[in-house]
């Protein structure tokens, strides 16, 4: 399909492909291929990881790279201590960890990597199997938490403060499935919002490529404005990979704060 | 979409991949570099404020010594002041003293001057009396040849001269 009459496929990108041999089997019928995806995730583990390490030279006076690293740091200190308050500080590692692999992994299926023959870029937050992943370790340590600390009583989190009686039969429910739809939303928003963006812009790439090889009138008339919305998408998909990565963090901060501090 | 595609074939492996290497870099970013680097910021947070609490306690004691060397110096000023006041007095009242003796002094001379003046005035008349008396007695001898006595040329000169 992608190389009938030169035309762009907007999906090919999510493709996965195993890079080293189809089938390794972990245990029967468990296949853990290495992919690109794979591929890409262990680039981003590469990545978060030098750029953290770039910046524990912990000196008194910060140099550029330990003062980014220490504002990332820091930012994230910040959202947990707004949102949880003291005890939120425990659970940095796990946020940063959470933030910087999303952010990571967002800007670099951005990466214009595509222009040197035969790497193509990937975009493994563009998953659900793997936001719906990121996603279930949040809703896990929500659960866990609020369980450990709580007991039965964390249940008491489906009924709001001073509910009446009467009205708490009918809230319940209601806060019952927002919970438990959590993960899900966790996972979906992450996932469409990749998506969504990278489809976009392959999209305005294939009505290039179409505009350029219908003539000179239609290039002009549609490869042009196509082109130029393709930059501004781009810089907005850099905003967008910024954002979602950040809200990921925060929603999960929000959850973590229901179970530490019940009502 | 080869999301849902795939997913038979590839859940596993991303499951899989997944968890290995955000494992990995939760267990070396999250867990052995984050902890340090927020101990390094604490540090350097907690050495700014120890710095600014010693700055300020600094600043604290300057300002006391300051106004310990205010209330000294104008104590001192004070008594430099008290000083020279004294002094001045004493000065103006030696003056007086002296300006006192000296004008007695000058008034004894002045004194003592002018009775000589009145002195030497009384003897110069007595010895114009006597310079008189005997002028007329040599002029009576000259022209009337008659020879007067000495008291009696003194008295008529006496005479004369009271009426002036």
């Amino acid at each position: 399909m992608a190389a009938e009459e030169g035309k762009v496929d907007p999906m090919k990108q999510f493709t996965i492909e195993p890079l080293f041999g189809s089938n390794w089997q972990l245990a029967d019928g468990l296949n853990i291929a290495f992919t690109n995806s794979a591929l890409w995730m262990a680039v981003t583990a590469v990545l978060v990881t030098a750029f953290v390490a770039g910046g524990m030279q912990r000196q008194v006076v910060p140099g550029r790279w330990q003062m980014a690293v220490e504002s990332m740091t820091g930012f994230i200190d910040d959202l947990l201590e707004a949102n949880v308050g003291k005890a939120g500080r425990k659970y940095v590692p796990y946020i940063f960890t959470l933030f910087m692999f999303i952010l990571f992994g967002n800007l670099l299926g951005l990466v214009p990597v595509g222009l040197i023959p035969g790497v193509h870029a990937f975009t493994f937050t563009s998953h659900f199997t793997v936001t719906g992943v990121l996603a279930l370790m949040s809703f896990a340590i929500v659960l866990v938490v609020g369980f450990a600390k709580h007991g039965l009583h964390f249940f008491s989190l489906f009924v709001p403060k001073d509910t009446p009686l009467v009205m708490a039969i009918f809230i319940a429910p209601i806060e019952f499935v927002s919970f438990m739809v959590r993960p899900f939303s966790l996972a979906l928003r992450l996932f469409v919002a990749m998506m969504a963006g990278h489809v976009l812009l392959k999209v305005l790439a294939s009505f290039v490529i179409a505009g350029g090889g219908a003539g000179m009138g239609l290039g002009v008339a549609v490869g042009v404005p196509s082109f130029i919305l393709m930059v501004a998408i781009s810089a907005l998909e850099i905003l967008v990979a910024g954002i979602q990565a950040y809200v990921f963090a925060l929603l999960t901060s929000l959850y973590i704060n229901d179970a530490e501090n019940l009502h | 979409m080869p999301q849902i595609v795939q997913i038979a074939d590839t859940l596993s492996s991303q499951v899989f991949w997944l968890l290995v290497f955000f494992g990995l870099t939760f267990l070396v970013v999250g867990l052995g570099m984050v902890p340090k680097i927020m101990g390094t910021v604490e540090l350097r947070d907690q050495q700014i404020s120890g710095d600014l609490a010693a700055a300020q306690a600094a600043r604290d004691a300057a300002d006391s010594e300051e106004a310990a060397w205010r209330k000294r110096e104008n104590e001192n000023r004070a008594a430099a002041q008290a000083v020279v006041a004294e002094a001045k007095g004493a000065a103006t009242k030696a003056n007086e003293a002296k300006l006192a003796e000296a004008q007695t002094r000058l008034d004894a001379r002045l004194a003592e001057a002018e009775a000589g003046i009145d002195a030497a005035r009384s003897s110069a008349l007595a010895e114009i009396e006597d310079v008189a008396a005997d002028a007329a007695r040599d002029i009576v001898a000259r022209i009337a040849g008659a020879d007067v006595e000495p008291a009696a040329a003194q008295a008529a000169v006496k005479e004369v001269m009271a009426h002036g």
